[in-house]
């Protein structure tokens, strides 16, 4: 069948099984839509491109699917970049399509044209620009392959005009071979035979799980290495929810704005065992002295993770649902040793835990964690979790409970303020029957508000809590504790009525400014079917406790202001 | 210490500016870069020249190997290899130090391909300590100007 290009895009998605896809339409980009048009596929219509990105971005996290944007060329694309270097940061599977110039005017400085192959070549795992319309198929279908394999990251195919109206047969490939592309999925058997033996012999070990555990669905083999070795368990910020928050064995978050109980767990242990983590820098704290008795064994797919911050003992490359099976089958063999010894160690940290809860000032002042806390009391804790960045993103982590894999999205890598709320939609799109929240900083909140007007024309029903201090909170912070309180630029007094700004878009919109009007605004925001600002005025210089300040130690935390 | 690291690749374009924004974007030394197409006609061969430790050359070896274009990637540090440089080099060889020069060119079966008044163009092909002692000798005359393609090496055997 001859088809123009715009129509085989439309086919090969349709083949990909994509359902939904977020964007902005352009000149770049007119005959795609025209396709588009009445064809089988969702489109969500965006207010800025930084919106679908995070949507698609924030779709994928909550499936696991690969998640789809369009962007038109120049500025368009452009404006794709913060969702791109977003979801590469975080491995998150992500076809991104621009329109792009006619072939004949790339590199000639253009009406809308940019190099957009060029601008977000480190920000992409991959990325095309596709000059033959016969290439086409064969390109879409290697993008999805390549986003959602190995590693997972996003891919971009730059699309121009030109090849967009051409035709050729249409003919989408069977399967895809690139031949210098092929993760390893299986460990290698000695490495793991290797790892088993130290795991028996150590006295006090520690699990570190990252957002790998819950990339590769490994949850059910993480219970169970704990259940079997009862080493206890400390999560990343991009693992939350991959391990029972009640457990005995679990630690909470490692880390700079870790529990005081997880660091100290790292900082002593004879043995970690970290599975899908990277030892970011957030966790690390000072590398030089970070876990200095410890050995480690270190299971990811990406070989470059390994030993790239932190020199390992035991490499093993492979995907951690297989290499954590593996291993459970030969711990389950040969049985637990050195109980007595790991009975010390547990002591050791319920008596850390003990000492060192996470807390804040119970009094009767409005204060954030007080409303994470409401959130997740009335969600029974099966909401999904956007966060912003900063503050809010930290007591939306200690604050909610998380206990299932895919229910806390959050920008951990980069950071992106301004993620959460798109994220939220693109998972609420997703997950449709579920509780979507939105847990923003003042500040945040107004880098993609726009997008208040997608959600409610396509009725999504997020329900955004912003944590409203008047400051850009996590700055302020820092200028308080390192910088003698000079607020410089963070101060924003002067923000707009949130509560206006919900209805001038046609939502719901309340404001809480007391503690005890709290739960009702909550449970007033999940009856109503659209989507609802809550302005919630809080303690404006609370700060987010434990820290570990930069430069220190990962066990020099501060538990709080004296 | 100096790593010779072979990289085979999809010859594609795009793909040096993918390999060098990942050099200069992790901040590893590159000191010479030749790359040109190898007996199948869709893959290239680049020879990079890298100034680092251990850890870090074993860090340019796996972000290498993450590529989507590198096919493979060899270091020549435990291997044995040959490697050559081509090198043009415009010496002043005015009146009277012309024979002085061209003694030296001969004397390291360079060849002279350029000739001018009051200078020559030498061309060498060597690995980097022939050519280093050539152009140790050929300084004291005043070197006008030179350029290189960089380290191109191969395994022996």
């Amino acid at each position: 069948m001859r088809l123009t290009g715009a129509q085989i895009f439309v086919e090969s998605l349709i083949k990909e099984k994509v359902e939904i896809m977020f964007g902005i339409p352009g000149g770049a980009l007119l005959p795609t839509f025209d396709v588009l048009y009445g064809a089988a596929l969702k489109f969500i219509l965006t207010r800025h491109e930084q919106g679908a990105a995070h949507m698609a971005d924030g779709f994928a996290r909550a499936t696991g699917k690969v998640g789809v944007c369009i962007a038109t060329s120049g500025p368009g694309a452009t404006n794709l970049t913060t969702g791109l270097a977003t979801a590469n940061m975080d491995s998150v599977p992500v076809v991104a399509f621009t329109g792009q110039v006619p072939t004949n005017l790339v590199g000639n400085d253009a009406f809308q044209e940019a190099d957009t192959t060029g601008v977000t070549r480190s920000i992409t795992k991959y990325n095309y620009l596709v000059t033959d319309v016969k290439e086409l198929a064969r390109t879409i279908k290697e993008a999805f392959h390549i986003a959602r394999t190995g590693r997972p990251g996003p891919v971009l195919i730059d699309l121009p005009v030109d090849v967009q109206r051409a035709s050729c047969q249409f003919v989408y490939p069977k399967e895809v071979n690139i031949r210098s592309f092929k993760p390893k999925y299986k460990g290698h058997p000695q490495q793991i035979k290797k790892a088993v033996d130290l795991i028996k012999e150590s006295e006090r070990p520690v699990i570190y799980a990252g957002g790998g555990v819950i990339i590769s669905g490994a949850s059910g083999e993480l219970n169970e290495m704990a259940k079997i070795t009862q080493i206890p368990v400390t999560l990343t910020l991009m693992a939350m929810g991959a391990f029972p928050t009640e457990s005995e064995l679990f630690l909470g978050m490692l880390g700079m704005h870790g529990t005081y109980f997880a660091n100290h767990a790292i900082q002593n242990s004879d043995l970690i065992i970290a599975i899908g983590a990277r030892f970011d820098d957030r966790i690390t704290a000072r590398l030089d002295a970070f876990a200095p008795k410890a050995k480690i064994i270190h299971i990811d797919i990406d070989p470059t993770s390994i030993s790239k911050n932190v020199k390992v003992d035991i490499p093993i490359v492979g995907d951690a649902k297989n290499v954590m099976r593996e291993i459970n089958k030969l711990l389950n063999k040969l049985g637990p040793k050195n109980i007595e010894k790991r009975k010390k160690w547990q002591k050791q940290i319920s008596q850390w835990r003990k000492e060192n809860p996470l807390t804040y000032k119970k009094d009767r002042k409005l204060r954030p964690q007080y409303v994470v806390e409401k959130i997740y009391e009335v969600t029974k804790g099966k909401a999904i979790i956007a966060t912003e960045v900063g503050q809010n993103q930290m007591w939306a982590q200690q604050f909610y409970k998380y206990n299932y894999p895919r229910h806390f999205i959050t920008s951990g890598g980069l950071g992106t303020m301004g993620f959460g709320f798109p994220a939220a939609i693109g998972a609420k799109l997703a997950k449709p029957e579920k509780i979507v929240f939105d847990i923003a900083g003042d500040g945040s909140i107004q880098m993609n508000i726009q997008e208040m007007a997608t959600a409610v024309n396509n009725k999504v029903g997020v329900k955004v809590a912003i944590l409203n201090n008047g400051y850009l909170g996590m700055v302020r912070q820092w200028q308080q504790l390192f910088y003698k309180k000079r607020y410089s630029a963070t101060d924003l007094s002067s923000n707009p009525d949130f509560v206006k700004i919900a209805e001038a878009y046609g939502a719901f919109g309340i404001r809480v400014s007391e503690k005890d009007e709290v739960e009702d605004a909550l449970r007033k925001a999940i009856s109503v079917d659209g989507p609802v600002i809550l302005d919630f005025l809080v303690e404006r210089e609370e700060n987010v406790f434990p820290m570990v300040p930069a430069g220190a130690r990962l066990d020099e935390v501060i538990r709080g202001l004296a | 210490m100096r790593h010779t690291v072979s990289v085979l690749v999809e010859n594609k374009p795009g793909v040096l500016a993918r390999i060098s924004s990942l050099f200069s974007g992790r901040g590893f030394n590159i000191d010479s870069l030749a790359v040109g197409e190898t007996e199948q006609h869709d893959v290239s061969r680049m020879t990079i020249v890298v100034k680092g430790d251990e850890r870090i050359l074993e860090q340019v070896m796996k972000q290498l190997n993450k590529l989507i274009d590198v096919i493979k990637v060899t270091d020549f540090v435990e291997q044995r290899h040959l490697e050559r440089d081509l090198v043009l080099i415009k010496v002043n060889a005015g009146k009277g130090k012309r024979s002085e020069v061209l003694e030296i060119v001969d004397i390291f079966r360079a060849k002279i391909v350029d000739v001018a008044p009051n200078s020559v163009i030498v061309e060498i092909t060597g690995d980097e300590e022939k050519i280093l002692a050539l152009v140790n000798m050929l300084k004291p005359f005043g070197i006008k100007e030179m350029v290189r393609t960089g380290i191109v090496a191969m395994g022996r055997g």
